[in-house]
């Protein structure tokens, strides 16, 4: 139960995918999102970013979203593989 | 029943997340061979959330994972097993103890998920000439065994030939599949047509397999999900022959006939097999007798 | 005798044609994408200081963008069109103009124009080949366009008209489609358009897995719709499904042996060789998408070229769309009520129009909306379209990957078709399904601002398109 120890990144930039990057931070979470969908989902994303740095453990960390409209499992899925790759 | 196979690249989620729809009977979620080294871990996670999250109800799941001469296999199962694929499916198996060993991981996985013992089906993919000497061994090594699959692009590479549209240079193979899968009382299923663009090829090489006893085949491309489905499928002529057997049998009985012929052929037992193989098949796809003309 | 129509420029026609402030020119689009003529004549119209132009056009395409700053500039204050792309939409829909655009179906526009609703002072036409009296064609040239179905409305009932080509041939020109005696002047110059722009070398079916899917699924809707018989009629957009499905429907006919009366389109090479393989006894042509197209237009007889009035004018004795079985359309939304919208994204920003879309939902016998469930996680069903292009009342059947909606005033087709196997769901399930995928979208507010009104091919005000914010 770590926090981010070095900059990780995961997804590609391919539609329906998005490339998480996530960096160590020293208070808290940032967030920053862009996507092709924010107007209807960029909450939803939010959210889920939050949850699964949570579910994984990390209080701090910086990420940053590029999202071309993945469905939420690939949302959540990219974030955990970026987490588990920047906790190595 | 399940026709067609349709592999689906583990790390794309524009293909897996519309796995459901693409029309066959199964999807293969690839962890293997579509899967660079360093992305093993994403895709991995992808298929687990996608399989946790998403509906698949007009297909089973299958998921090939790396096989057991990499450090992932283990790392595999601990992600998708709890998703309950309906199987698992082993690369690169080429003897009786790849399965024992995989058997004994997912039975002790089983335990603990407090699944059903055998509830994860497993399909060896046979693709080396070690395999297809051992394919009978392979198919009756457990019970968890549902299906031998031939996979002739690697096979052809171990064979040192070219890999052709014609696949005479697999024929042996495929019969020695057809054949240990039998004897073995599992399923068996074929190699892909790799030319996604040849729709008149797909056919004839479905045909093919189909003509040698296999009971479907997987595929690399959705374009040829419909003509797979549609040549493992029994056809009208197939299905009407198959109750007017069915019948003449009843009658017979009725009459207390020891022998009866049909169309002035001898219905034996192999035949009555095979006419109950059919309507099974039938109903399996929702083709019922009233439905027929 | 007369002299010719010739001019030295295209600023020497809009001087002699009278274009004055406050007047109405007009365009269509024949060259799509590829089409220089909108923007060279705008060109010359802001340079001789004329101002508050309406432009009615058949379409509006990314290529024209220049138009934005000839909107800010006053010398275009109004537009009429059927379609506008996304380049020129997306800025439309800010609220950059004080009247709202007025968006009309291709069977509505002329019918306006042959109404008197909408006079048109000088009408400019695109014109691959040209004779110096005008007798014009898109059959030929190096721009050709194959047919030229969208001008000839303009030319009977504009007050002036300029042809532009770049293409000039000695009196007469034969197999004209726009003739003499309603153009005004004749301007040569160098390129009408870029050939790229205007038709593909080829047009390809989509790739998508998920859109053969669907096709597929439309075409057995058509086979056990009750309308597959011999003399059966059909259109189809060129959009990657739609265009897939023409593909499916071809091997059904040959299979099943059923030869049909005509294909109207939006002609591609994939409903020439329907027509070659005899699927169909005729091709009616408002528009060629690629050369192969062209090429059959010019050379076969049973390949007929159609003007746009009798495509689809509301107000005609009849026209083609009332002899239409089956369709085939897109959506980029449709809601529980069945209504289509295919003129804003689901930001409610302009990216389209309705086209033919309403004309030949409203006439066709069935009308079959192909969808996929979501878009870069967009559900497209919807509880209400951001904006109402086709009412659900036209709207037959929807297929998407998930399953088959059927209208539910169509109680008999659900029946055939349920009977035949195929997996009909309600519109309402097929919306939840959509969503338990994508999750529930946050509304889009937009502002308060009307930036366009949607005619409906009857002439009533059928929804606002508001500024987006």
């Amino acid at each position: 139960m770590a926090d981010i120890i070095k900059a990780a990144s995961a997804g590609t930039a391919e539609k329906s995918d998005l490339i998480v990057e996530v960096e160590p931070c020293e208070q808290g979470v940032e967030i920053e999102l862009e996507s092709v969908v924010k107007n209807q989902f960029g909450a939803a994303i939010e959210a889920s970013v939050r949850d699964v740095l949570e579910q994984c453990g990390v209080k701090n960390a910086r990420v940053k979203i590029a999202d071309r409209g993945a469905l939420d499992c690939v949302v959540r899925a990219r974030v955990e593989t970026a987490i588990l790759r920047g906790k190595e | 029943m399940r026709r067609s196979m349709l592999f689906l690249p583990g790390n794309a989620p524009k293909m897996i997340i519309n796995g459901n729809f693409l029309g066959s009977d199964a999807v293969i979620f690839d962890l293997e061979d579509a899967v660079a080294p360093a992305e093993k871990d994403a895709a991995r996670i992808l298929v687990r959330n996608v399989m946790r999250d998403l509906e698949f109800d007009r297909c089973e799941i299958i998921v090939r994972i790396n096989s057991t001469d990499t450090p992932f296999w283990q790392l595999d199962l601990n992600e998708i097993l709890p998703q309950k694929p309906d199987i698992i499916m082993l690369p690169k198996t080429g003897c009786a103890h790849d399965v024992e060993v995989v058997d004994d991981y997912i039975t002790a996985m089983e335990e603990k998920l407090g699944f059903a013992h055998n509830t994860v089906r497993l399909m060896p993919l046979i693709e080396t000439a070690l395999g297809v000497e051992n394919a009978y061994s392979i198919a009756s090594a457990r019970p968890r065994v549902t299906a031998l699959f031939l996979g002739a692009e690697d096979l052809t590479a171990d064979l040192r030939c070219k890999r052709t549209k014609e696949g005479r240079e697999i024929e042996y193979a495929r019969h020695r599949m057809v054949m240990a899968a039998r004897a073995a009382g599992v399923d068996v299923y074929d190699t892909p047509f790799t030319d996604v663009n040849d729709d008149e090829g797909i056919l004839t090489d479905a045909a093919l397999a189909k003509s040698f006893g296999f009971t479907g085949k997987a595929s690399i491309s959705p374009r040829h999900i419909n003509a797979i489905n549609q040549v493992f499928s029994p056809t009208k002529e197939e299905i009407n022959y198959a109750y007017e057997v069915m019948d003449a049998i009843a009658l017979a009985k009725e009459q207390g006939k020891g022998a009866i012929a049909l169309h002035g052929k001898m219905i034996d037992a192999p035949i009555v097999a095979r006419a109950q193989q059919t309507i099974a098949a039938a109903e399996a796809l929702g083709i019922h007798k009233e439905d027929l003309v | 005798m007369r002299d010719t129509k010739l001019v030295a420029s295209i600023r020497e026609a809009i001087v002699q044609s009278g274009l004055k402030d406050g007047m109405t020119i007009s365009f269509h689009h024949h060259l799509r994408n590829g089409d220089y003529v909108l923007n060279m004549v705008m060109e010359e119209i802001a340079a001789l200081g004329i101002k508050d132009i309406t432009i009615n056009a058949t379409a509006i395409f990314d290529v024209h963008a220049p138009l934005i700053d000839h909107i800010k500039n006053h010398v275009v204050t109004k537009l009429q069109t059927d379609y506008m792309a996304a380049s020129v939409g997306g800025v439309i829909s800010k609220g950059i103009m004080d009247t709202p655009v007025e968006f009309r179906t291709h069977g509505g526009r002329p019918n306006d124009i042959a109404e008197g609703r909408t006079p048109i002072d000088v009408a400019f036409i695109a014109a691959p080949i040209s004779d110096p009296m005008g007798n014009c064609s898109g059959k030929y040239g190096k721009s050709a366009c194959g047919s030229f179905g969208y001008p000839l409305l303009d030319a009977m009932y504009a007050k002036k008209v300029v042809v532009i080509t770049d293409e000039l041939v000695p009196y007469p020109l034969v197999d004209w489609s726009v003739s003499e005696v309603y153009v005004d002047y004749v301007v040569c110059v160098d390129a009408i358009g870029d050939p790229n722009g205007i038709v593909s070398g080829t047009t390809r079916i989509t790739r998508d897995p998920v859109g053969l899917v669907m096709a597929a699924q439309a075409v057995k809707v058509v086979e056990y719709s009750g309308l597959f018989k011999d003399g059966f009629s059909f259109q189809t957009g060129a959009g990657g499904a739609t265009l897939a499905g023409a593909k499916f429907l071809k091997d059904l006919m040959l299979e099943k042996g059923v030869q049909g009366s005509f294909v109207m389109g939006g002609i591609t090479s994939y409903l020439v060789d329907m027509l070659q393989s005899g699927c169909f006894r005729t091709l009616l042509d408002g528009q060629c998408f690629d050369l192969k197209a062209i090429e059959s237009i010019r050379t076969d007889p049973r390949h007929q070229e159609v003007s746009i009035y009798q495509y689809a004018a509301p107000d005609a004795c009849s026209s083609i769309v009332d002899s239409l079985d089956v369709v085939f359309a897109g959506a980029t939304e449709i809601d529980t009520d069945f209504n289509v919208n295919v003129h804003t994204d689901s930001n409610g920003s302009i990216m389209g129009g309705s086209g033919g879309h309403s004309d030949i939902c409203a006439g066709a016998k069935m009308s079959v909306i192909i969808t996929p469930m979501f878009r870069n996680r967009l559900p497209m069903i919807r509880d209400h379209v951001t904006c109402v292009s086709t009412p659900g009342k036209d709207i037959d059947v929807v297929v998407t990957q998930g399953g088959i909606a059927v209208n539910p005033k169509n109680v008999e087709l659900k029946e055939r078709l349920m009977a035949a196997g195929l997996p009909i769901v309600d519109i309402f399930e097929l919306k939840e399904k959509a969503e338990r995928m994508t999750g529930k979208p946050q509304p889009v507010p937009h502002g308060d601002r009307i930036v366009a009104e949607v005619i409906s091919r009857n002439g009533g005000i059928q929804d606002h398109i508001y500024n987006v914010l």
